[in-house]
This record gives structure tokens, sequence and C-alpha cells, in this order.
């Protein structure tokens, strides 16, 4: 599903929308810290205006693009604590360790 | 130079004689004897949390529970009473696993009218009362009220469903006792919006709980994920509780919560500032009624500067508040001597707007962060223990709740070796 209109200029990082945290996070795992970085900042320009667009529309009935763009803030927490701390994807000291999310409520 | 006073007996531990303050031996974690009775004395004969009532909302829902520590597997279903019952997994014509799908380990969930078992569709009502037998005629004198499934000892407190193996348990609220009642009134049931982490770890299931019962650690391992003057501070500070409460066999720290909000926002990551979140939930408390004032066991010290109390209800199951108006669960399930499930499951009010939302996702993540690094901790801790080059570890006062833990767990593998069956009963009395 395509991003509003309004948000176009993210649509080069449309790839980013993905509704499970599974995905986001394997997302974040296959990504570089440039990739990632370019999204972050695209994204976090954004990120108020997504939020006063989707709040804009009935909570337990968004559109189809409206839940994309969520969906890709989503991602855009997912990818913060790469950019903003880590500087990498993986959480330092966390060698084999894995933490899986098996129930998430799922916009 | 204490920030936080202590008791008149000069420490937290010191208040509790019976603790005493030696060095405490960690063999208890590695040793697989130790191990085996543990699953006698406290894993077959304690209540334990499987989850809240909103797993099984109607009648005829249902889920299943692994308990690879009592060699069993449970379901867990409403009846048409609208009571939760939990049995055996385990069909009564030749012991087939009743209820599973594809692999016979995983846990699965449903709703049903009855339950048939795949192999001789044998079935059984919501209440296990056994209901059909196939081709009944060519059994001998098979009366089929006798081979209803095996029930076991299933309570509810304030919507946590327990279970327990031994039929001869006391209830469930006499031994949740007066920590648990501290918390009732809670608005447990208004926080359904619910993320649910797991992991297999690889330490014994008392190093995980010992590692969230205290936060000693928390300046040094976490040091990364506050900004550098932030975490600069925190490490000079160190931790210091607020209170501690031993109920034994259960037990409860009391905690200062640092940043929610933060009183410089320049002090937190430009997304929590964004988003008014971070490891300590979202900032804005929700709007419902139970958080204000709170039960009285919550925050016990009626400090001002209260973020956050854990709750640990003996053997495996925490309880964690969190200031701003969540809480969420851990569950360890052990495994092997060596290894264990670690669950945690947060609840949110369900948020009403796409900020809410994103607030309680930037939370949800958050806590991953920090639990992967907490994690991974373990193993190395594990592998470490295992080498028993050193068995006994000074702990300190901050870390009380650690060597209650191996207390209580010494004191029922050492009354079960005696064969004193209730003597783990008589050491609680004894303690309360």
């Amino acid at each position: 599903m395509p991003l509003p209109a309004e948000f176009s200029d993210l649509e080069l990082y449309a790839a980013w929308a993905l509704p499970t945290e599974p995905e986001r996070y394997a997302k974040r795992l296959a990504s570089s810290m440039e990739e990632m970085q370019a999204f972050y900042d695209a994204a976090f320009a954004r990120l108020e205006d997504a939020i006063a667009y989707c709040d804009a529309l009935p909570w337990d009935d968004l559109p189809g693009d409206a839940r994309s763009l969520l969906h890709l803030m989503q991602s855009l927490v997912m990818v913060s604590f790469p950019v903003e701390v880590w500087k990498q994807a993986r959480v330092p000291d966390s060698g084999a360790a894995y933490l899986d999310l098996v129930v998430e409520p799922v916009v | 130079m204490p920030h936080f006073a202590k008791p008149a007996a000069g420490s937290w531990t010191e208040q509790y004689p019976e603790l005493g303050t030696a060095p405490v031996d960690y063999t208890d974690s590695v040793d697989p004897a130790y191990y085996e009775a543990e699953r006698e004395a406290v894993f077959k004969r304690t209540w334990l949390n499987v989850g809240r009532v909103e797993l099984v909302p109607r009648t005829g829902s249902y889920f299943t529970k692994e308990l690879a520590v009592a060699d069993t597997s449970l379901i867990i279903v409403r009846g048409r009473d609208q009571r939760i019952r939990a049995f055996h997994n385990l069909c009564r014509h030749r012991g087939n696993k009743l209820v599973w799908n594809d692999f016979p380990g995983e846990e699965v969930k449903g709703v049903c009218r009855q339950f048939t078992c795949k192999y001789h569709a044998w079935r059984y009502g919501l209440d296990g009362a056994l209901t059909f037998v196939q081709q009944e005629e060519e059994f001998f004198d098979l009366d089929k009220a006798d081979y209803g499934l095996k029930e076991v000892r299933c309570e509810v407190w304030e919507g946590f469903v327990f279970v327990n193996l031994d039929p001869g348990a006391r209830p469930l609220e006499e031994y949740l006792g007066e920590m648990a009642k501290g918390l009732e009134g809670y608005p447990f049931h208004e926080m359904t919006e619910v993320y649910t982490y797991r992991a297999e770890v690889g330490s014994n299931w008392k190093l995980f709980i010992d590692a969230f019962a205290e936060f000693y650690h928390a300046p040094v391992l976490h040091q990364k994920q506050a900004v550098k003057d932030e975490a600069d501070k925190l490490l000079g500070y160190g931790f210091e509780a607020l209170h501690y409460e031993l109920h034994s066999p259960h037990a409860m720290i009391s905690s200062w919560g640092g940043m929610a909000p933060p009183k410089d926002p320049s002090m937190v990551k430009p997304i929590e500032r964004a988003l008014r979140s971070g490891l300590f939930g979202p900032w804005d408390r929700p709007d419902i009624a139970g958080l204000d004032p709170l039960p009285p066991g919550i925050n016990p010290a009626r400090h001002r500067s209260w973020g956050t109390d854990s709750f640990e209800f003996f053997p495996n199951f925490t309880l964690l508040f969190w200031a701003p108006g969540w809480y969420l669960t851990y569950h360890y399930w052990p495994t092997a001597v060596d290894r264990h499930v670690f669950e945690s499951s947060l609840y949110f009010v369900p948020p009403k707007n796409t900020r809410e939302r994103l607030a309680q996702e930037l939370a949800a993540v958050t806590f991953k962060e920090y639990a992967l690094q907490d994690a991974n901790t373990l193993e190395a801790t594990q592998t470490m223990l295992k080498s028993r080059a050193v068995t006994e570890f000074p702990l300190n006062d901050q870390e009380i709740l650690l060597r209650h833990l191996h207390k209580v767990v010494a004191d029922r593998v050492r009354a079960h070796r005696n064969g004193d069956r209730r003597a783990e009963e008589h050491s609680d009395a004894a303690a309360r």
C-alpha cells in the first residue's frame, strides 16, 4: 500500500513500511548504518506531520495508506537505537542472545 | 553516605536475620541433582502463574502451557459455566497428547466446543468430562465417568490464572498472602494492549531472576543506553533502592525511576523527546481510574521519587509496575539446569490514537534493547559458574532479593530431601 500523497517524499523508504516487529527487526539487522541513517533523517523530519495526519483520522479505522505511514514510523522507532546510540545494527554485548516478539498489537 | 534511609537494623538484609550476610553458594545453579530436587520441591507443588484471564475471553477459549520442569503440558480452558479449569494435556485412552498442532512441543491456543483426540477421536467436554468413545462397545466395562481429563488445581487472583500440580496445596490467595493483598484494585483489567517477548536463555532460571531483582547492575551494564553526561552521573551515584520488603517466599523491591518525564529533556535521546516515552514507558499517564492513589502495596514507602516496583512471587513470576501507569510480567520456565525459557509481557491501556501507539512502541522496543544485554550476560555467568573454580559469592545489601530467593529454594530442597512435605510452609509461616 502506497503512503498518503502528502508523504510522497518518503516513498523512497517505503520498504520500511512493515506491519510486524519481526519484519522490522530483520530489516534493521540486514541494513547498513548508512541506510538506516538516511531513513532515520528522512522519517524523523516527518514524524510530527505523520502523527498529525494519522490522528486526524479515526484510530479504530485507519485507511491503508495511513497504516503504511504508521508502519514506517514504527520502523523509525526500530532504527532509533542503532542510529542514536549503538552506531551499529545489533545491540552491543548481546552475542547470540535473541528475544522474539511473539504477541504484538499489529496495526 | 546513603541517599535513601536504611532500616533501623542498619541494612535491609540484617532486618531479616534469617538471611545472614555470608557469601552465597551458587552451586545451586549448576548442579544437575539440585535441579532435579527443585523440580520436585518447588515446581511440582507451588502455585505457578500461566497467564491472564484475557487469554481465555469466552466459553471454549483455551491455551496450552508446556511445563517441561514438571514433565507435563496443561490445557487451560474457560468452561460453559465461565469457570477456568486446567487439565493435563493427555488423552485418557492411551496417553496421547490431546491438544497440539503439527509440533507436539509447541504451545497452541484457540476456541473450541470440545477437545477431540487426533489418535482415536475420544472427545472431552470443556469441563474435562469424557463425552465420546470411538467404538465404545469394543471396550470392557468402560464407564466414561471414570475417564475424564485429569484436572489440575487452577485459581485466579486479580485476573492472573495460576495452576498447582499439588492437589493438597493451600488456596492461592493464602499462598500469595499479604504482598498480593496490597496490589488488589490495580486496574489490570484496563491494560489489555499486550506485547509478549520470548527467548530461550542458556542459564539457570534463578540467574535471570537475580538479574532483574537487583538494579545494582543498571548504571554499569546499561551505561551506553543513556546520553553520556547522564550515564556518568548514574555511574557516580551507583544504585540504591527506596525500599525492600520480604513476605517470604515472596519479596519486593521499590525503586526511584528516573526519567518519565525527565527533569531536563536534553538528557534523553531525540526519539524519546519526540515521542515522550522510553524505557520507563510513555510519560503521559493514561486517563483511567485506579492509578491515583495506587493500591497501598505499590510504592510502599510513598516516596516522591518513586518510579517502579518489582514483586517477585515465588518461584518464577514477577510483576513490575511503572509509575507512568503500565505494568509488565516476567516468567522464567526452567527446561534444564542450565537453560530456561524467558517470557515477558508488557501491558498498556489500549492507545486511543497514533501518538499514544508510537509512545508504547518505543517503550516495547526499548525493553528489548535492554533485555538482550541482560540475557547475554547470563550465559556468560552460567558458563563460568559451571567451572566451579569459585562457588561462593558475596552479595551486597542491594542484592537482598537474590539472597532471599536462593535461600527459599534451598530451604525447600532441603525439606524435600529430608522427606518433610510441609516443612516449607512452616518456614514461610515463621518468616511472616
